[in-house]
């Protein structure tokens, strides 16, 4: 470029399209209430799901179920974040058909950012929240050894689980060009992945820790960071600091979704999309 | 801006993009653009008009980026569509007529905004040029309706407008009339003459409406099966296929057939010869004087003149062709 | 005298091409399961840990047992909605339904029957195969008695309409004085899921929260047909479950004629 923008000006585009989508989606309340209400009953049934084993048993795969709320917090949050910003990458093949894809490539920013502020989901702020709860929950009930230590990783394994999920919901998108019909595909990584996430992975097999805990790391969402706050050895004797190792796992997640999304438009404009 | 200013606004040179598509367990090469060389100056508007499937959209999406060619040169504004995409995106505008820029949900003035956003404009370019485009298109009454509830004539001014907000010096519109009332066809092309006297601005336009092609084309292409079949103006093209006109009469009482009038063809009666049709070649004789002609046999209560349609002329010079 | 059996033919036809229509969507069905199958392998690890935690042995279910019920219950999701999406709904809150009722059809019985033909032709790619998957690598439990079978594909037939029926109820219907019911169908995506035992047998919820489950139409889409054709109940059981999927198949159904019949005086009260 020949003039160099400042920051303010380079996100100004952006911003832009995103307070503009906020707006809308509270111009109407009722529904809105209602959009949120709904989001709130996913988190809390998500939630349920794991509870009424512990109805049960007392412990599922060396957790109880206080530590079990810590994984599943931190997870479900940051899938529930991801999925507010990230979430309509998704709607890949339906930009596709209706061309909006034609209409970005006629905008002066980049594809993928402009796929990525397309929109916003507010009402999945309600989910978060209950994630969040239960994070909360997770931390107070657990006997934590606190340290400057703790609460560092437990940062950082925040912003690297939001920026896992929003890798895997890139990943998904890009894959999206390729695959005709193919969402249930990709959904059973992301969603799946979802669902992989908030469980104690120690009770995964090898084949599943290949798929979950490496390949789409989603282990080091919740599982692993939790496992390190609260002191517990990893399981298939997996070194205890592999908790900290969230970060790596969200730059290899970004890595498998920037290839994607690369193949992916190389795929759209080599006539094949 | 001084190294894009210069030369023709749309070079291409053996432009050519094909498709892999699988029939079955066969696959076969469709070639969808085939060699195409050609050359667009700065403030020309080019007509480019050829059968569905003829390779119309495909060209517009290797101008602009969306689509990377199989072989050939393509520059458009002195770029290079796929690698300079975000620059080309800054001096071009493109409207579809069939998909939409603008945001469903939100009032036709918030989009503008938006747009103005995406294209960086500063507070007064934004301010000068929506405030000329919204007179221009007349579009104050519903500057703030949601798009969603615009009338089909509304909507496309706004696309239009959307297009154009950035002050592109090429604009491309794919059908932009398609499916238009009279007056919005009528009112859509006056604002694109005016636009092009006052900025400048070079159009592209694809189109099955010969009425688009008469008021705003001073230039011609017709693409078969992805090769250039013609390149010049519409007299010329006109010429070359013998388009004719039609007159359509009718008369007061019923009369045999109006044959072996002087630069004329009978084409058909009806009513036992109460409304016949008479085909004409602009070039050997004018409708007045047809019309003149067929009065000194039955007296005529009302005519209509037919222009040669848009795909019957794509038909001719296919035709010629094979 | 024709009226019988043309009116039996009629939705026997219609069942016929929601089958068709729904092959030409192999490639998704294949996609779907991709996604069954890694769900199926999660839910392994998971209910498989709970069984051993408990002993061995939780509210009837061994290991081998519940292998059944999770690949049963996952061939079942392509076929069962769980979803609550319907074609039907589109047109009922868009009012093209009006066209509809100009047809000597019942709209309500027609769609239904689409949709069932679609979800039983989604067990040959999905359903049968996620149940071979899963028995070939997890191993599974199966009933010796070979009438479990039998009632167990009545029962299979029946929770598929039964789901049918019931987001034809609450999702589509509404419809007729909704003007959105994308709400009513992430809600009904939401509870149904959970109550139908998608996740966890409701035989291990806390016993109110089973009895809250059976309250509700939910468990007959998808439990007690695994139930049966897992051999989890006896035939005299079985039966017993099959008469109360029968009187919720009857029950949503008549509700929703009677919402159809409202939802068509209203359309014609408003002029369409």
């Amino acid at each position: 470029m020949a003039e160099p923008l400042t920051l303010r000006a380079r996100l100004r585009p952006y911003r832009a399209v995103l307070a503009s989508r906020a707006r809308s989606q509270r111009a109407y309340r009722a529904s809105f209430g209602l959009d949120l209400a709904s989001s709130a009953l996913v988190g809390v049934i998500e939630l349920a799901e794991i509870w009424v084993l512990f109805h049960s048993v007392t412990e599922l795969g060396g957790l109880d179920f206080a530590q079990i709320l810590l994984v599943f917090g931190l997870a479900d949050l940051c899938f529930s974040l991801a999925d507010m910003t990230f979430g309509h990458c998704d709607n890949l093949p339906t930009y596709l058909r209706a061309g909006t894809l034609d209409v970005f490539y006629l905008r002066p920013q980049p594809l993928l950012l402009q796929l990525v502020t397309s929109d916003i989901s507010l009402r999945r702020l309600a989910r978060a929240g209950v994630g969040a709860v239960a994070l909360a929950f997770g931390l107070a009930l657990n006997d934590i050894a606190w340290s400057p230590a703790h609460v560092l990783l437990l940062a950082v394994a925040i912003v690297s689980g939001y920026v896992m999920f929003a890798g895997m919901f890139v990943w998904a998108g890009g894959a999206q060009f390729f695959l005709v019909d193919g969402a249930e595909t990709t959904n059973a990584f992301v969603y799946g992945g979802r669902y992989a996430a908030t469980q104690p992975a120690s009770v995964w097999n090898r084949p599943l820790w290949a798929v979950f805990g490496f390949f789409f790391p989603m282990a080091f969402t919740g599982f692993l960071p939790a496992l390190w706050l609260l002191g517990i050895a990893p399981p298939y004797g997996l070194p205890d600091w592999l908790g900290w190792c969230a970060p790596l796992a969200a730059a290899w997640t970004w890595l498998l979704a920037l290839i994607s999304w690369r193949w992916g438009v190389r795929h759209y404009q080599g006539g094949g999309g | 801006m001084t190294t894009t200013d210069a030369g023709p606004i749309i070079e291409t040179n053996g432009l050519t993009r094909e498709f892999r598509i699988r029939e079955g367990a066969r696959r076969r090469t469709l070639v969808a653009v085939d060699d195409l060389t050609l050359r667009i100056e700065p403030g020309e508007a080019v007509g480019y008009i050829g059968a569905n499937g003829a390779g119309k959209s495909t060209t517009i999406k290797m101008l602009t980026g969306i689509l990377v060619p199989s072989r050939g040169e393509v520059t458009t504004c002195g770029l290079r569509p796929v690698q300079d995409r975000r620059r080309l995106a800054r001096q071009v505008g493109v409207v579809f007529g069939q998909r939409s820029q603008l945001w469903w949900d939100l009032p036709v003035r918030e989009s503008f905004r938006i747009l103005a956003a995406i294209h960086d404009l500063s507070a007064t370019a934004e301010r000068d040029r929506t405030d000329e485009l919204v007179e221009r298109l007349e579009m104050g009454e519903f500057l703030a309706t949601p798009v969603r509830q615009l009338s089909l004539g509304q909507r496309m001014r706004a696309e239009m407008a959307a297009a154009l907000l950035h002050s592109p010096r090429l604009v491309i519109l794919d059908e932009p009339t398609i499916g238009l009332d009279v007056l919005s066809k009528q009112r859509l092309r006056e604002f694109l003459v005016a636009e092009r006297r006052t900025h400048g601005t070079t159009l592209l336009l694809t189109t099955h409406d010969m009425g688009d092609v008469e008021r705003l084309c001073d230039r011609i292409l017709v693409i078969d099966r992805g090769r250039l079949a013609y390149d010049g103006d519409l007299p010329g093209l006109s010429r070359t296929v013998g388009a004719e006109r039609v007159l359509v009469v009718d008369l007061a009482e019923a009369v045999a057939d109006l044959t072996g009038i002087t630069g004329t063809r009978h084409l058909a009666s009806e009513g036992h010869g109460l409304r016949q049709r008479l085909a004409f070649d602009a070039e050997t004789t004018t409708a007045a004087r047809v019309l003149a002609a067929v009065s000194e046999r039955a007296e005529v209560l009302d005519l209509t003149v037919e222009e040669p349609d848009i795909e019957d002329v794509v038909r001719r010079i296919y035709a010629a062709r094979r | 005298m024709r009226a019988v059996p043309s009116g039996v033919r009629v939705y026997w036809r219609i069942l016929v091409a929601g089958f068709r229509r729904q092959s030409a969507y192999l490639l998704a069905a294949f996609g779907g399961l991709v996604a069954n199958t890694t769900f199926g392998l999660l839910k392994v690890a998971i209910l498989f840990a709970t069984v051993r935690a408990a002993g061995g042995e939780l509210e009837g279910y061994d290991v081998a047992l519940m292998s059944t019920y999770i690949w049963v219950s996952q061939g079942l999701l392509g076929s069962v909605n769980l979803f609550g999406r319907i074609d039907i709904a589109d047109r009922i809150k868009d009012g093209d339904v009006a066209v509809d009722f100009l047809r000597p059809l019942d709209v309500q019985a027609a769609a239904i029957t689409t949709e069932v033909g679609k979800s039983l032709f989604n067990l040959i790619p999905r359903g049968i195969p996620s149940v071979l998957i899963g028995g070939l690598v997890v191993g599974m439990a199966l009933p010796d008695n070979p009438v479990a079978y039998l009632l167990g594909a009545a029962s299979i037939v029946l929770g598929i309409a039964i789901s049918a029926a019931t987001v034809y109820l609450v999702v589509a219907a509404p419809g007729f004085w909704l003007v959105e019911t994308r709400g009513l169908q992430i809600l009904y995506m939401v509870v149904s899921g959970f109550l139908a035992g998608l996740f966890v047998p409701i035989w291990i919820f806390p016993r109110w929260l089973e009895i809250v489950a059976q309250a509700t139409p939910f468990p007959s889409m998808m439990m007690y047909p695994v139930d049966i054709i897992s051999g989890r109940v006896d035939s005299g059981q079985g039966l017993l479950l099959i008469a109360v999927q029968v009187g919720w198949l009857v029950g949503v159904g008549a509700l929703g004629q009677v919402l159809t019949r409202a939802g068509r005086r209203h359309l014609e009260v408003q002029g369409g």
